[in-house]
Order: C-alpha cells, then structure tokens, then sequence
C-alpha cells in the first residue's frame, strides 16, 4: 500500500505523518496523533461524536479523508481548553451537568465552540438547531442546551467588560 | 466501515481536472463535499480507485448576482449559500431550503454540485433547481454546455450528465414574489418523507401571475410540476385551486415504500406538505 | 481547628454528602477530551480483528475459503468455527441458560451472525481481508414471525437441540419453543375473567429496539504468555461476571485474568452480554501473543450485539363496574431471537415480567410467557430497565387505559381507585413480589394538579369538537402513566447471573491523613458513581466527599460485584458503601474512645466525629481518628481503618412515579408534538437530585425514541431494515422537549440509606406515557389501542384506518 506524507496542523501544533489517502481522518487523529477526544459514535455522520473544526467550520471527521484536511487549521476538544485554563464551555457543561457518559461531550462542545463563534447570543431555538448534528443518549440535550447559553452569556459580558 | 484503496487527486484548475477525469475515466469520482460519496464508500459499494476531489479549483466556489442571475459554484457550501446575504436577497427560497438539508456539520461540507450532481432523489436542491428552473454548466473534454435542471434528471443516480463531465456551476434567475420550501422529515438529517418547493407571483390584479412547483423524493427523480405550475397561472389563490394544484401534483409523484412509511402514506403526506408550501408562499407574494 | 468554629449545619454542608447536587468529579477529564473508553486503548504492535458476517437471516455454511484473505499484507490469521472448535470456544454460554455460536457452526441464524474473524496488522487492512473471505451459503426459509414458529411448514432454526425436550427453564414443546414461564394462579384468574360483569381484551406489542448506547461494543485482550497473564480491557456492564465467564471457558485460572471496564460511553443494557467479539479478541491474543483490539460498528451494533423488548403481550383484565380490578391475565410471546441470550437473573426466564400488576391492587393475576426463536438477532436485554420491567409497566399502563375505555371512565380516576394504598406497604402482589414503599395517591395528585389535568381535559374535549366541526386537523393528546419499578437485583436466594448472587460489595480504606479510596463491584457508564458513591460515604464516615476516590472496574482491584444494570448500583452496591461504612465507623468509635479516654458506649457520632456524651466539647473527629489508627497503638484495635462490605439485599427496592404528556398531533402528516412533559419520580431516599434529575432527563429522551420512532424492524424475508443512524431513530437537541420533573420521597425502608434507584424509572415510565398520549388523542374517534412506534406514518395510518381523512 500507498502511504503518503501529510501534514496536518492540529491544535496549532503541526504534525508530520504518513498514511493512505483512503485513511479518514477521525482514524489519523486518535491513532497516530493520538488526539483522542473526538470519538466514533456512528461512522454514518449522523451523530457528531468525532466533530471537529476545520478553518472555521465544524466538521464530521469521519467522513472527511485525512489528506483533504491537508493545509487547514484544526481543533479538536484537546485544543479548546485544558487543566491550566477551561474553556467556558468546558466549565458550563461541568458546572450544569451537560454531559453523563461524556462519549459525546468532545463533538459537542466542540460544535457549541464554532455555534457560539458565529452566533453568539443565541436564543435557545437556535442553540438546539445549531446543536442538531450531535446525537447524546444520556442527557436528553436540557442540560447541554442550558450549559450553552450560560456559556454565551458569560462570554458576552465577558467581552462587555 | 472502511473504504477500498484509492489514489487521491487534487488538481487544480478545471481544464486539469476535466484532463484527470478523461485520463482516469470509469475507474474515477469526483468528489465534493463527500457526504454522499465517502459514506457510499465505506460501506464498499462505491469503489473508485481515483478520487478527483474539486476543493483547490478556486473558481468553482463563488456565489454571484448579476442583471438577475444568479451564479452559484459548483463548490459553494449549504453553509455559505446560507450565509449569502446576495442571494437571501436574490433567492431566499436557497435558503429557506439550504436549511433543511442534513444537518449543521454536513451544510459546512455538503456542496450545491455534489447535491444536485449526484442523482440521488433524496436530495432536496434537485427539485429546488427545477422550481427555478436553473441551468447546470457542465465540462468535459468536448467543452462546456449546459443543461436546465428540469432535463438533467433520468432515474435514481442517472442523469444527462456524462461520466467524464463534471457539473461546475448552477445558474438561475433571481426570484421576486412568493416562496417557500416545506419538508416533512422524521428528525434532523433525515431526507424528505415529501418535500415542496414552490414560487408564487401575485399580479397587480391580485391573480397568480407565475408558478413553479418541484417535489422531493416523491420518485426515482425530482419531479416538476408542469401542469399545476401553469394552471395557476392567471387563476387567484384559493381553498379550490390549491386543492386542483395539488390534486394535479400528485398526479405526477411514484414515491415507494421505505422506512418512512408506504407510498400511499406519502402521497398524503406531499399532499399536505405542498399545501403548506403554496399557503406560505402565496402569503409571501 | 478549623472545624470547632463551624456550626452542624456547615459541618454537614462541607461533607456534601446526601441529598448534595454535588458537581460531578467524572466531568475534568470528560470535557477536556480525556477519557479513556476502550478505542482509545492502543498498545505496542496491537492487532485489530473485524468480522466477516452472514448477509444471509438463515442458511447453511457450505464452505469458507480464507486463502485470498490470507494473502492480503497484514494480515495474520482468519480464525473460523473450526479452529475454535479444538478449544471448546466456538460456541459460548448465555447467560440464559443457553449457548450462542462464537463463528457460525455449520449455519447461520441471523443477518449479521460473526462467521469468521480476521486479525490483521490495522482495521484497514483487516477490513480489506474481510472482503476476501468467501463463504459458500445455502440459504434456507427464514422464520421472521415468531406466530409462525410452531406451524408444521416452520423451518427448524436450532438444529444442535431440535430434538432436545428440556431447556434450560423446562419442558420445550416445539424445536422452536425455548420456554413456558408461569407465574400467579391461572385457574382463579381464568375463573375471575369468565364471571366477571366488564373484561377488557388486548394484545399490547412492544416491539423490538435496540440500547444504542453512544459508544458501541469492544474489548483490547492481551496475552501476556510469559507471566500466564490475560488482560482484557472491554465495554463491560459487569466485569467480574466477564472474569469469570472468560475463566471457565478459556481454562486460564480466575487470578490470571485481569478485567477493566475503562470509562464506558453508556450502556444502557447493550454492555451486560458477552459477544463472539470479545472471545474471538481473547483467542486471536493467546493465538498471536500480541495485543488484540476489536470494536464493532454502528451497523454491527444495532444488527448483532443485544436487541431489547420484542414482547408480544395479550392481555385481559377484570373490572366491577365501577372500575375495581378484579384480575389480571397476559400471555406473552417473547421474540427472542437465534440464541436464548437474554441477559436475566437465572431463574427469571422473562426477567420480573411479572412485576405487571403495575402500581395497583389486583387481588388475582396470571401470567405465562413463551420464549420463541426466530432468525434474529438474539439478546433481550434490559434496555435502560430493569429485566422487562419496561415491557411490563408498559402492558398495565396500556390495559388500564383500555380498561377505562371499556368502562367509559376517566383514566386517572381509574388508576386512583385500584392504587396500592400507602398503608398496604409491605404490600404483597398477585405475582409474587412483596413492594417496599410507596405512596402512590400522593405522587399521583401531585402529577394531576401540577399540570392541571382538569383543564387538560376541558380543553381535549374543546379540541374534539373544534375538530368535528372541521375547524382543525390537530388532536390533543394526554398521557398518562403511573409505574412501579422493581430494581436492585437481587436477594441471592431469588437471583444470580451464571450462578453467581446478585450481591454487591465496597471496600474501603481510610488514608491515614483522612482521606479515603473507596472500590465496588459495579461500574459507571454515565451514572457518575464517583460522584454520587462518595456522598453516600462521606454521610456515613463524615469525610467530605471530595476527598474520598472511588473506583471501580478493574478486577484485579475491586471487591467481586455483578456490575451496572437494572438499576442495581443505588440499591445493591450503594447499600454495600453504606455498610462497609458502618464498619468503619464502628472500630472508629472504639478508637475516639479510647483516644478522649471514656467507654465505647459514652461517645456518640455527630456528622463528622465522635462526642462525649454531655461533653460537646470533647469529641474526635473522623479524620483525627483515622490518623490515630496508623500511628498509635490502640489496645485491642488492629491498627489502620479499612472495611468491607458484601451487601445481599434482603428485598428489591420499587420506586415509582407519575408521568403525563400532553401531545399535539397532526392527523394528516402522523406529525407529533410534545407540548408538555412532567415526571415525579419517588426513588426514595435522593442521594445527589442534580444526577437524579439528569437520569430522568436522558430515560425520557429515551423512551421517547422507543415510543415515537426507534425500532430494530426486519422484513419478511429476515433483513434488518433499520441497521445504521439513518433509520435507527435517535431524537437531537431538535425534536427533544424540555421537561419538568418533581419528586416525592418514600425511603425504601430495608435499604440502609433508603434509596432506591432511579436511572431507568424514566425509560420504563416514559414510554407508556408518550404511547398514552397518542393512543389517548384518538380515543374520541373510536380507537381502543393502536401499537408503537408512534412515526409519522403509523400515526397517519391509526388516522386512517379511523376514517379521519374522508
């Protein structure tokens, strides 16, 4: 087989890595970058468990080829926040009890993340659409929606201060 | 849920991706935004061994409006078409139906070309295109030509275009007067149980001054609604004639069963979603 | 110290013990994208296996040819029936008493069946190998209906025990027949329905579906052959119960196998089973001496490991009159698929159907159940419930609306007068249960008048009339439900899994600065027991929770339990934690005595410490205590400060709740929408309500799915039609409502702290009250039940079939 030489920039960090343009790019990230907060859920795009954002767009990273993701910016879940500072998001959804077996948890904060960048105070209609591309079986989605709007809020009057 | 080998490609004009595919021939896909394609793939049933994908053309992503066209390319997203303040303005029913389409990931992926390209009846922009009675440009190695949108279409995954074509742009006039794309749907990212596309003008005398009516997965293609269209032309808008629109659409529909229910359950649902799609739209005129 | 200038009220607040809305502890590493679940486990030179699997519901295996799929670079064995067969492991025990194929042997039974599986260097190459493998089928007649299994043109699916007459629960009378379970007095309750002044009759479907957990179903094992050392990492509701599983069948000894649950991205009863995939991972690692991971996808999932439900449920019930019930009869015809691998304790063949009485006084009952086998896929789990529970709460809430509309009366009032009475409790069913607690007349007020359910019914009855005039095509639908859960299994003497009681255990250790780790027998799949478990301890020892850790799924450390379903944890393992606590507190106080120099009997405990009787001064706190205990030497007290606790409950625990929703329906597009949902739910004593009320968020959402869309459908030729996210129904944030809950509190009274569970109430009250509110709506235009899924197109059609679109 055919492995090519990709470089993908991950988290603001570049990565040197070699595999065959069949290769999606939920697998590159969690097996050889090892960058494994996206998940597979559904391998359908239905549930959003390996989202991720690419130049500014969330992005279902099982139907995605590594080597179409070549030269883009990507965030996962590890790029957001981590133990020296939280992303609010992170903090919201700790704080409201938005998540249970956190299997979804990385997509869906990672989708919030790109919802809140683009619509910033949403209502919560909007959050709920915004959100639809991410299956959670735990929560019944009440508290996600409500860790997203106190997100927004605080980094609304955040912003106003 | 892996995908067969292929060698991927990345050209980067258009006449060098119409060389690639002429070169490549069967054994080659184009691919777009690959929500249709790569999950074909992973379950093996599409196994091309090259990938031409289209993201590097630059040309092929542009929304314009000029003297009442509008130009799509063939790579613009669900995502940008909806962000497109140009084309809310020239064609808010894109919009209204870009919003409707899967679901907020797959619109930042999903592209215009890739959704009408494809052949596959779920598809909601077919029908679209054929409301606005759109022209799709299509290259291939004897040059550029063009097709309406209400010609493209044959069967299930068959269309006029040709297998070392590929579908560059969709262009079409702006529309005034009303609109409104309804779809009824099991939840977010399902395709159409039955879905409406409909245009509507109100003439200075109150009276339906022009129509247009495509559906959605109501058959093996999109189906324009030729009859209806012109028959409520010239007519007001009532309970009466939107019942003998209707009626006449339904004419025209073959859904089949499927996990959305059987067909006769569809013909009553696209029965109820056209009437909502003509309510909305003749108050919108 | 700090602690003398608080107050009790700030001593117990800093515990956060029970009834806290503690934060979860769980939820650091979860959102930063940190959790460990079985796929991210990746070792040196691990190999990955992939299924080659029967597209075929029912056929003969002629032929396997692997030897192009050798071929492939990578790949490093295909294994079929045949090289398991030397082993003993290409059949396996259910924990029904009955045993599944491994790889197909000779046959395939259902769409899916593992046929053979091939271990290759990576999933990519192991899937391209899979292409590979040839099998030759010779397809035979599928058995789709199980109403059809016992017809003399049925095909024979299980020919290994065709002939045999006994199963693993009695007499079969049909190769195709697994089981008949009785239970209750068939003659008095036949005898009751044939004297009785108003029958009602009904057959209530609940159809088959599937847990779907987020996260599908896998396993790492890894051989390590110089030490004799087996680890398996793996999606495991119940990993003490796997150890043992895999030690009888592999032959290497309980203490060489080592089991780890890592996080687990739900479970919902999909994780309670062991599957051909976890034994093919553990074969292929003794065989290869590396590491094997296998992990299924989407479609594997929803098409071959456990289905739940499928209970075909005739019913009849007896009323005077004036709607008191007289008795109650269901035969149930239970799908059970290829392999009798419903995950029940031993002796419950249908898990504690029989807890269908419901929450109401009915003096005479009969229930029989007949396992069938069809070609499906075999499980049968508990999917969010506790053993059929679901099925059964979904039967009565089902029969007493039918009942109610066979005596012209008002659902809820009906419900009212047959309700268990409050000083009924201990209260002794029909059907063999004895109930703990409960107050149902309460719960069930509370519900009415929380949602106004007069004016619901005011404005339902305004609605019908608006829509015979022809003024809208809209319905309005009501909901009601009233459930008892049955939960926390079990008593040994009633129940054990492969022989192993259904107890539970904690082992704690206190720290000698006084902090504690804390391990049990069960395992987390969301529940957030490191959160929740610590609170129960911190109440009992008097250290904050916040510093006590707990553990759980790993063998090699955790005291033997069986594990996370059925909403046991809370009941069982909960009520170990309080224990084992109890015993820590004892030798404590033996040790703070002797510390403020007084007898044993002169100390009392208060939140936190040990206080000298009429002396609140003098007193010792826990953690003063704890350090006393490694650093002095105490007269007659083994030094350190640990404790375990095996916990048999001596009785399940039956929380309850009342549940409506009020739905509005389309008649013309079968279109549903949820205009209001309320839960109260009883588990007794609550232990952290921010966890209580996300449980019964997520169970409704659940049941939700179940009652309006989510099904495991297969056509009549055996194919499943309903295998990937596509059609599989799962609700997002979109078609999902808002939901009130509220809360009565009835302690259990056997259970140490009173708790009794609550993660599944949701789920199995849930479904009723959504499939109510639909059948409710039509009720009016002359519909007495119609069967769930309530999708689009079956609401359209009970519409239709009423003449609601002439």
């Amino acid at each position: 087989m055919t492995k090519t030489s990709i470089t993908l920039n991950v988290n603001g960090q570049t990565h040197e890595t070699k595999a065959e343009p069949r290769e999606l790019l939920i697998h590159v990230l969690r097996e050889q970058l090892e960058i494994t907060g996206p998940h597979i859920g559904c391998e359908t795009s239905h549930c959003g468990a390996c989202t991720v954002d690419i130049d500014g767009r969330s992005v279902k990273s099982c139907t995605l080829f590594a080597i179409q993701a070549q030269g883009s910016e990507i965030t996962t879940i590890e790029g957001l926040g981590g133990p020296d500072k939280l992303h609010v998001l992170q903090e919201k959804f700790k704080e409201h009890h938005g998540l249970q077996c956190g299997f979804c948890t990385p997509g869906m904060i990672t989708r919030a993340h790109r919802l809140l960048e683009e619509n910033p105070d949403p209502t919560e209609q909007e959050v709920r659409f915004g959100l639809s591309g991410n299956l959670c079986r735990c929560t019944g989605y009440q508290n996600i929606v409500k860790a997203v709007m106190a997100a927004a809020s605080e980094l609304n009057q955040t912003e106003v201060a | 849920m892996i995908p067969g080998r292929f060698d991927y490609h990345q050209p980067e004009s258009l006449a060098a991706a119409v060389t690639l595919l002429s070169e490549l021939g069967d054994d080659a896909r184009v691919i777009a935004g690959g929500h249709s394609l790569i999950p074909m793939m992973k379950l093996r049933l599409a196994m091309p061994e090259h990938l031409i994908d289209l993201k590097a053309i630059g040309d092929l992503k542009h929304i314009t409006v000029a003297d009442g066209v509008v130009s799509i390319g063939a790579m613009t997203t669900q995502a940008e078409l909806i962000g497109s303040a140009a084309l809310a303005d020239a064609a808010p029913i894109v919009k209204e139906t870009a919003l409707q389409i899967a679901d907020p990931q797959i619109r930042y992926q999903g592209t215009i070309g890739g959704n009408v390209a494809n052949g596959d009846p779920g598809n909601d922009m077919p029908a679209l295109m054929q409301c606005l009675d759109a022209s799709f440009t299509l290259s291939g190695p004897n040059g550029q030509r063009e097709v309406r949108a209400r010609e493209f279409y044959e069967a299930a995954y068959f269309t006029t275009r040709d297998d070392l074509e590929i579908l560059t742009r969709v262009t079409f006039a702006a529309h005034g007067g009303g609109y409104a794309y309804e779809k009824q749907k099991r939840k977010i990212g399902d395709y159409a149980t039955a879905a409406a596309a409909v245009l509507l003008s109100k003439g200075a005398d109150g009276a339906c001054s022009s129509a247009s009516i495509a559906m959605t997965n109501l058959a093996d293609t999109p189906i324009y609604c030729e009859e209806a269209s012109s028959a409520m032309i010239g007519a007001g808008i009532d309970a009466t004639s939107i019942e003998t629109a209707v009626k006449s659409c339904l004419e025209c529909i073959e859904p089949v069963d499927d996990n959305r229910g059987p067909a006769e359950f569809k013909k009553h649902a696209a029965g109820m979603v056209l009437k909502r799609a003509i309510d909305s739209a003749w108050s919108r005129a | 110290m700090n602690a003398e200038a608080k107050t009790i009220e700030e001593r117990q607040a800093a515990l956060k013990g029970l009834g806290t809305s503690r934060k979860r502890v769980e939820d650091a590493r979860f959102t930063q994208g940190k959790g460990n679940y079985v796929d991210d486990i990746k070792m040196p030179d691990m190999l990955f296996g992939d299924f080659v699997r029967s597209q075929h519901p029912h056929a003969y295996v002629k032929s396997i040819d692997t030897s192009a799929a050798l071929e492939v670079p990578g790949v490093i064995a295909v294994l079929t029936a045949k090289d398991l067969e030397p082993l003993g492991l290409h059949w396996m025990p259910t924990l029904a008493g009955d045993k599944q194929m491994v790889l197909a042997d000779g046959k395939v039974l259902f769409q899916g069946q593992e046929v053979a599986f091939v271990i290759a260097e990576d999933r990519y190459i192991a899937a391209d190998a899979v292409d590979l493998v040839k099998v030759e089928y010779e397809p035979l007649q599928p058995l789709v209906d199980p109403f059809k299994a016992e017809l003399p043109d049925a095909p024979i699916l299980r020919e290994d025990i065709a002939d045999a007459k006994e199963g693993a629960h009695g007499a079969r009378r049909h190769p195709n027949h697994i089981f008949t379970w009785e239970q209750g007095d068939k003659d008095a309750t036949e005898s009751i329905l044939s004297s009785a002044p108003v029958v009602a009759e009904e057959m209530v479907y609940y159809h088959r579906t599937h847990p779907c957990p987020l996260e599908t179903c896998g396993a790492v094992a890894s051989m390590d052959k110089v030490n004799g050392k087996l680890t398996l990492w793996g999606t495991f509701q119940a990993p003490h119960v796997v150890r043992t599983v895999a030690s009888l069948l592999s032959g290497i000894a309980e203490h060489n196998i080592r089991v780890v649950s890592p996080d687990i991205g739900g479970g919902f009863g999909n994780k309670v089973g062991v599957y051909p995939g976890y034994v093919c991972a553990i074969v292929a690692s003794i065989v290869t001496g590396k590491p094997v991971k296998w992990v299924e996808d989407r479609m594997e999932n929803l098409s071959s490991t456990a289905f739940a439900r499928d209970y075909w449920m005739q019913g009849k019930i007896a009323a005077t009159p004036e709607g008191k019930i007289l008795g109650l009869w269901c035969h149930t015809t239970a799908d059970h698929g290829a392999f009798d691998a419903c995950a029940d304790p031993t002796k419950y063949p249908a898990g504690f159907m029989n807890i269908c009485t419901g929450s109401y006084d009915i003096p005479t009952a009969y229930l029989a159940v007949d396992g069938i086998y069809t070609n499906k896929a075999p499980g049968g789990v508990a999917y969010r419930c506790s053993f059929r529970v679901t099925e059964a709460a979904y039967f009565i809430e089902r029969m007493v609306e039918v009942l109610a509309i066979k005596l012209n009366m008002d659902a809820a009032e009906l419900r009212r007068i047959n309700f268990i009475k409050k000083e009924q409790f201990p209260y002794q069913s029909a059907l063999g249960w004895e109930y703990d607690s409960g107050d149902y007349h309460t719960a069930w007020d509370k519900a009415l008048a929380a949602v106004n359910y007069k004016g619901l019914r005011e404005e339902q009855a305004k609605q019908v009339q608006a829509f015979k005039a022809g003024e809208t095509r809209t319905l309005m639908g009501i909901g009601l439900c009233h459930f008892t859960e049955i939960v926390g299994a079990g008593p040994v003497k009633n129940c054990d899994l492969l022989g192993m009681g259904m107890f539970d255990s904690c082992e704690i250790r206190i720290h000698p600065t006084g902090s504690a780790i804390a391990r049990l027998g069960t395992i987390s799949q969301g529940q957030g027991h490191a959160t929740t478990f610590a609170q129960i301890l911190a109440s009992e020892i008097g250290i904050s929770a916040d510093d006590i850790t707990i553990e759980e799924g790993d063998t090699d450390t955790a005291p033997y339990g069986l594990g996370t379903y059925g909403s046991r944890s809370t009941p069982v393992a909960g009520a170990a934690t309080a224990m084992a606590g109890r015993k820590i507190r004892a030798k404590a106080q033996m040790i703070a005595a002797y510390l403020l120099e007084v007898h044993d009997n002169d100390v009392e405990w208060e939140v936190d410490r040990f206080v000298v009787k009429g002396a609140p001064e003098r007193f010792k706190t826990m953690k003063e205590v704890a350090f006393a205990s490694y650093t002095q030497a105490i007269p007659g007290v083994e030094p350190g400060l640990e404790a375990v606790s095996y916990y048999d409950p001596p009785n399940m625990t039956y929380p309850f709740g009342a549940y409506i929703c009020v739905m509005d329906i389309n008649v013309d597009t079968g279109e549903t929408d949820i205009r209001q949902f309320y839960a109260l739910d009883d588990c007794g004593t609550r232990i952290n309500p921010m966890i209580i009320e996300g449980q019964v968020h997520g169970g409704l959402t659940e049941a939700l799915a179940i009652a309006l869309g989510q099904e495991i459908a297969y056509d009549e030729l055996g194919n499943i039609k309903t295998g990937s996210l596509m059609d599989f129904f799962i609700p997002t944030s979109w078609e999902t409502p808002d939901y009130v809950t509220d809360f009565t509190e009835t302690p259990s009274p056997h259970h140490p702290i009173g708790a009794k569970g609550v993660g599944e109430s949701p789920n199995v009250g849930g479904v009723p009250a959504f499939s109510n509110a639909i059948n409710d709506a039509f009720k009016a235009f002359g519909l007495t039940h119609t069967h769930m899924p309530h999708d689009h197109w079956r609401v359209w059609k009970t519409a239709n079939d009423l003449g609601m679109h002439a």
